[in-house]
């Protein structure tokens, strides 16, 4: 009766469920994996937040939250605007080519108007806040420092438009969030601007 | 008298009747006996043979201290830090269980290092110990895991921006980066979704996975046997009674060594606990006793000092071809290296008793390296900082890959037939 054992069927039969379980076992995993996903709310709560830049004055810099994250609003003066093409020579990536932008905002000033630097703040080497250091010749950076942002964590520097310098841990330019002017005095973070318009 | 007398033999056979019950049912007696009452381990264990009783002795102080702080903490945003405060201030001998927790944390790492210094200096990993080794090793890489993810828990501005940092190294991956690090936060910034699961893998998940690697960890080593300061197989000289005649019994002579041993322990980590339990900033950051602030990075973050060798090599590596994920394979790689130290290592020998002097001085630069690494990734990244850390990593990864050739060519000491052992 059991004298003769097919064992190619056997393997056969085993190799089978083994790859049925397999199968399920991944189906069944897929519903923990992707629990882990932004749920709905925190979705929700991603939306896109309007900021009111009537009373921003000239060299001055507005911080709100997108997302958790800081973003700036830095109302550049005439001066800080001119002095960005001066220190080209000394950036990583001067026109912004390796970096995470909008395409609307890959400029010399990295912005839709000049005037208004809208940049997250959130330093593209490990996710630290850099400080401002907009004073030229700061006591900290050196005679020769001309204005920009600093990170303290680990050292990066970054320009008035949130360019980084040769040399610093950071790889990228600081990140532009989309976002869209909504009228002359409000901004709207998290929607693109020809959306917007 | 006599009734005494065979009231004591009345009640040690009873005793006895009840092992041998639970011993017809269940395998008690047997286990005792091979995991420690008849595990014989050689004689000549010194006091570098400590740090593993202790690390279990830590892990079961984890774990009671963890379990009562779960009682008063809660795991949300809005409600953690102050929690912490509440166990500190208001839950009676909450302080204690807390820094009992906070300085266990840093004691487990103090006593692993020093047991994975141990195995460096004896040779423990080799052959037949391989496996032993990989276990030790994947039991660190759960600790790590344990310690990060229970350092946001406090949700200090330090456990915020600290787990900011470690999140983002899985950003820097190519393609997939930005999505499996929103996958791990579950939002798009650190939040109350990421403290919530966080502290379900703290408290449950990584728990349960270390318990079952030091099961694993003990069963492999009482399998195969310890190695010992002489690096010589104890097993290949075995007395007429089975057992090897170096080796004694680890009930009751380890038994009490491993106490003495306790007792040293814990006047220092007690002595830590009551009179310093912050340790200058060492173990409790001074930035984590202010709550988180997703728009404020603290002036300069560093993680707690178990990490920092390897912090200071993430940072030492600069970012090019527009990515930085080469500090991250550094750092990553240099955990990966250890795993392979079985089979790097070609000395004839184990033990550092019978190695040449290129050994010597190599563990001892290594050591001499650690610590200056770990150091440097306490302190901001400025010179001379930067340098030391970038001639540091070298070392550290040059130890490793140069391992097979320089103990090759390495001179030696003929081992001793029997372990090195004076009776006191």
């Amino acid at each position: 009766m059991s004298e003769h054992v097919d064992k190619g069927r056997r393997q056969l039969l085993t190799a089978a469920t083994v790859v049925t379980g397999a199968v399920g076992a991944a189906f069944a995993a897929a519903p923990f994996l992707a629990s882990w996903k932004p749920s709905a709310r925190a979705k929700a709560l991603g939306a896109p937040v309007e900021i009111d830049i009537s009373k921003l004055e000239v060299g001055a810099m507005l911080k709100v939250e997108w997302r958790g994250k800081p973003v700036w609003v830095l109302r550049r003066t005439p001066e800080m605007i001119e002095g960005l093409a001066a220190v080209d020579g000394q950036l990583a990536d001067p026109a912004s080519e390796a970096s995470d932008q909008p395409d609307y905002a890959r400029n010399e000033a990295r912005a839709v108007r000049p005037e208004y630097l809208v940049v997250l703040g959130v330093c593209t080497h490990l996710g630290c806040a850099p400080l401002s250091r907009f004073t030229p010749g700061d006591a900290e950076l050196g005679a020769d420092w001309p204005g920009g942002f600093y990170c303290p964590c680990h050292g990066s520097k970054f320009d008035l438009a949130g360019r980084v310098y040769k040399g610093v841990p950071a790889p990228t330019n600081l990140a532009i969030p989309p976002y869209a002017f909504v009228d002359d005095n409000h901004i709207l973070v998290g929607q693109d601007q020809s959306r917007a318009a | 008298m006599a009734n005494a007398s065979s009231n004591a033999a009345g009640e040690g056979g009873r005793m006895k009747a009840l092992m041998g019950w639970i011993d017809d049912r269940f395998p008690l007696t047997q286990m005792w006996n091979e995991q420690w009452g008849k595990y014989y381990a050689p004689k000549n264990l010194n006091t570098w043979y400590y740090f593993g009783s202790l690390s279990l002795f830590v892990l079961v102080i984890q774990i009671v201290t963890g379990i009562f702080l779960t009682m008063n903490y809660k795991p949300s945003a809005a409600e953690a830090f102050g929690s912490v405060e509440y166990i500190m201030r208001d839950v009676e001998w909450g302080w204690l269980v807390r820094y009992l927790h906070s300085t266990g944390a840093s004691a487990f790492f103090l006593v692993v290092y020093l047991h994975m210094f141990r195995a460096m200096l004896y040779g423990s990993y080799r052959k037949p110990r391989e496996l032993l080794w990989i276990f030790g090793m994947v039991i660190y890489l759960v600790l790590m895991g344990e310690a990060f993810f229970g350092y946001l828990l406090p949700w200090g501005n330090m456990s915020y921006w600290g787990a900011q940092v470690i999140v983002s190294l899985f950003g820097t991956l190519p393609v997939i980066g930005s999505g499996l690090v929103e996958w791990i936060r579950g939002d798009f910034y650190i939040s109350d979704i990421t403290l919530n699961r966080f502290f379900a893998l703290h408290v449950i998940a990584l728990p349960l996975v270390l318990v079952f690697l030091v099961v694993a960890h003990l069963l492999a080593l009482h399998e195969v046997g310890s190695n010992n300061p002489d690096g010589i197989e104890v097993k290949k000289n075995k007395g007429p009674d089975g057992h090897p005649v170096d080796s004694i019994p680890s009930h009751p002579y380890y038994s009490v060594k491993d106490l003495m041993g306790l007792a040293f322990f814990l006047v220092l980590f007690l002595g830590v606990v009551f009179f310093a339990p912050a340790l200058g900033g060492l173990f409790l950051e001074a930035p984590n006793f202010e709550p988180a602030n997703p728009m404020q990075t603290p002036a300069h973050i560093a993680p707690v000092w178990y990490f920092t060798p390897f912090y200071a090599m993430l940072r030492a590596v600069p970012a090019f071809f527009g990515t930085q994920v080469w500090g991250v394979l550094v750092m990553g790689g240099a955990i990966v290296l250890l795993f392979f130290l079985p089979w790097l290592d070609r000395a004839p020998v184990k033990s550092i008793r019978y190695r040449g002097p290129i050994y010597k001085v190599a563990l001892a630069v290594f050591v001499v390296v650690f610590v200056m690494l770990g150091y440097c990734g306490l302190k901001p990244a400025v010179e001379p900082f930067k340098t030391m850390s970038v001639l540091g990593t070298i070392y550290y990864f040059a130890f490793f890959l140069l391992m097979p050739w320089y103990t090759r060519i390495d001179s030696y000491k003929a081992e001793p037939q029997r372990v090195t052992y004076h009776a006191h």
